[in-house]
């Protein structure tokens, strides 16, 4: 998965989320509708275009207290809406290690 | 041991108060994220997928056990129970909060541990052979040099912005076991014709997008002048290395594109400039060092102890006591590698629990005292022969005597994917899958020494350049592909490997490296001959026929 650290160019081709970290713990976050953050993908605002992915974006980047590295980020709209992560290291952010940890998570 | 004085322990608590305040101030918007990046940088703190990382030094590879149950301590409390030892002896974890990184640090601060300088543009944990001052034929403990090295370069200014990481590297056995030539500097302790002690000085190797094997700059230097030398290195990199493109600013390209001869003449200008300045070390600073350390009273035991004499005849010890013993300079004593490799384990994790119960029977058995080396596996450095069957009865209840050490399965992986912002494609589902495929520990032996690596990315922090074996993971259309290289290694003939060809992907990778070992084992020339010189012998042509003739 090409690191979004290289996102350089913004253009989408499909739904997408913007998405980063949230500050005080580094736990996953997405950008919502709200203006706010939240652990839920299903919260996420969705764009479909990339001028309102850069909109999306820019309204995220402004709140540097609450998430850390916001980028845009691919997702699936599946039938009857529900949203899921568009590739592996999305997924992995969203459902964590594919691995047995040797303790519990 | 080596014992911190008043000044490390001043430096260390002053530095967990700095960064206490730096958190509070961006938790509250004080500081933005790029104000802050390089503050929590200089503090061990990365931001990975999940969660904040944190890593935590561990100076040549050596823990007390009271240091050890504080990072067992840390895992527990601040983070999910686990740490992950690294290829740079050091420690991860993968899940720490910010909020609470300050109160970790303070834990650690009080044992004498640290994160300064492990990660950003600066002189990172300064390594070394995780044997040293118990190795036999060794010909000093490398540790002394390590640590006056790390004394000078910790916040040195001078080193604090240099254009890109750092990396120090030291053995001072014929046997590489710090894997000196893939690091910035390498230095190799040995003796001149009038038996004085100093250093072959290495320089510009390192892995990554583009690799380089460490050369020669200087085949003596003597030890007193270690420190001037490296700064020497230091101020010409500093000079010219170059700070436009990060991809090109490891000392590396500088010594590659001014080759090494103009870079060694550099240098030497440099260094006589300096002349017999203050960094030239006298006896009394390097022994006042030397003085810190403190070794253990051993004993004078019989090299085969009757203890060891009946135990020969359970095969589960003697199995783990050939693959995981090995000699010590003191008769009667034994060096106790414990695997970090169990089959279908993530390489290189440890849980609080096993952290804590090693250091028990590290105090009962190792004078207090735990290794960790760059393989992503611990060690007892000091362990009586008559306690080996004890010490292996109780390994095996924590799970830590997985006798598969320098085997196929004591796989050295990045976190990859599963934990890595950086990253391309996974680690660790490939090395769990490699150990379960070759879970029989005898078959594993018959295979004898391999080395595999896997990197989740370009960046290769699991060294596969200079794997046996070197798996390296990169995406193709959205999907993981692992692109595969043998004849690699990491030692005193360090070399890179040589890629067999296509990459393949995720689901195929384990019956690759199957195919490689079986063609090895059809091929090799008698069962003595280790894979990378079976490859070394025939090239790499037989195993790419093997691995894609059907594919």
């Amino acid at each position: 998965m090409t690191s979004p650290l290289e996102q350089k160019k913004i253009r989408i081709t499909g739904p997408s989320v913007v998405t980063a970290n949230r500050t005080w713990d580094g736990a996953v976050v997405y950008r919502t509708a709200q203006k706010g953050w939240s652990t839920e993908l299903s919260d996420s605002a969705i764009v479909s275009t990339s001028d309102d992915a850069r909109a999306l974006l820019a309204e995220a980047t402004a709140d540097d207290v609450g998430a850390v590295g916001p980028y845009i980020a691919p997702v699936e709209i599946k039938d009857g809406g529900k949203v899921k992560p568009g590739n592996l290291r999305e997924q992995i952010r969203a459902k964590g290690v594919t691995i047995d940890l040797q303790v519990p998570a | 041991m080596y014992a911190y004085d008043e000044l490390d322990r001043t430096l260390i608590n002053e530095r967990v108060s700095e960064f206490r305040d730096q958190v509070k101030r961006r938790l509250s918007g004080e500081l933005t994220e790029d104000e802050f990046k390089i503050l929590r940088l200089q503090n061990g703190v990365y931001l990975q997928l999940h969660a904040y990382m944190f890593r935590v030094a561990i100076p040549y590879g050596t823990l007390s056990t009271k240091q050890l149950r504080r990072l067992a301590h840390v895992a527990r409390r601040y983070d999910r129970g686990y740490g992950h030892f690294t290829t740079r002896q050091n420690i991860q974890f993968n899940w720490i909060k910010l909020a609470e990184l300050p109160d970790a640090l303070a834990d650690l601060a009080e044992v004498g541990i640290h994160a300064m300088q492990t990660s950003g543009n600066n002189m990172r944990n300064v390594t070394s052979d995780q044997w040293a001052g118990v190795a036999p034929g060794e010909i000093e403990d490398p540790r002394i040099w390590s640590e006056l090295i790390r004394q000078h370069t910790t916040l040195h200014p001078e080193f604090s912005f240099l254009p890109r990481k750092f990396k120090i590297a030291i053995t001072a056995s014929e046997h590489d076991r710090a894997a000196i030539k893939i690091h910035d500097i390498g230095l190799r302790l040995h003796k001149n014709a009038d038996g004085e002690t100093g250093f072959e000085v290495l320089v510009g190797g390192g892995l990554g997008r583009t690799p380089f094997i460490a050369k020669t700059i200087k085949p003596f230097v003597h030890g007193r002048d270690v420190l001037s030398y490296i700064e020497a290195i230091l101020r010409v990199y500093n000079q010219y290395g170059r700070r436009d493109n990060i991809y090109k600013a490891r000392i590396k390209i500088l010594v590659h594109e001014l080759g090494i001869e103009k870079f060694a003449k550099e240098v030497e200008e440099e260094w006589k400039q300096m002349g017999d300045s203050e960094l030239r070390l006298d006896h009394a600073a390097i022994e006042e060092v030397r003085s810190r350390f403190s070794y253990p009273a051993y004993e004078k035991l019989p090299h085969m102890p009757d203890e060891l004499k009946q135990a020969a005849h359970d095969p589960l010890f003697e199995r783990w006591r050939k693959n995981s013993v090995s000699p010590h300079k003191v008769q009667g004593y034994s060096i106790v590698t414990l695997s970090l490799k169990p089959v279908g384990g993530p390489p290189g994790d440890a849980t609080a629990e096993q952290m804590d119960a090693l250091a028990d029977l590290a105090d009962k058995y190792s004078f207090g005292e735990v290794r960790v080396g760059h393989e992503q596996n611990l060690a007892l450095p000091h362990v009586a022969k008559r306690d080996l069957p004890a010490l292996f009865k109780a390994l095996d209840r924590l799970g830590l005597a997985t006798p598969n050490v320098n085997l196929v399965t004591d796989i050295i992986a990045c976190p990859g994917l599963d934990y890595c912002s950086l990253a391309n494609a996974r680690s660790i589902p490939i090395a769990q899958e490699l150990t379960r495929r070759f879970a029989n520990h005898d078959t594993a032996g018959l295979i004898g020494r391999l080395h595999i690596n896997i990197s989740g990315c370009i960046n290769a922090c699991g060294h596969h350049h200079v794997g046996h074996i070197g798996i390296l993971g990169v995406e193709k259309n959205g999907e993981e592909f692992y692109q595969i290289t043998i004849g690699g290694r990491a030692d005193e003939n360090a070399q890179m490997g040589t890629l067999i060809g296509p990459a393949v992907p995720y689901a195929e990778v384990a019956d690759v490296i199957e195919d490689i070992v079986e063609a090895y084992l059809a091929l090799r020339d008698r069962p003595e001959e280790l894979f990378v010189d079976t490859v070394k012998r025939l090239g790499v042509e037989p195993f790419r026929e093997r691995v894609y003739a059907t594919r």
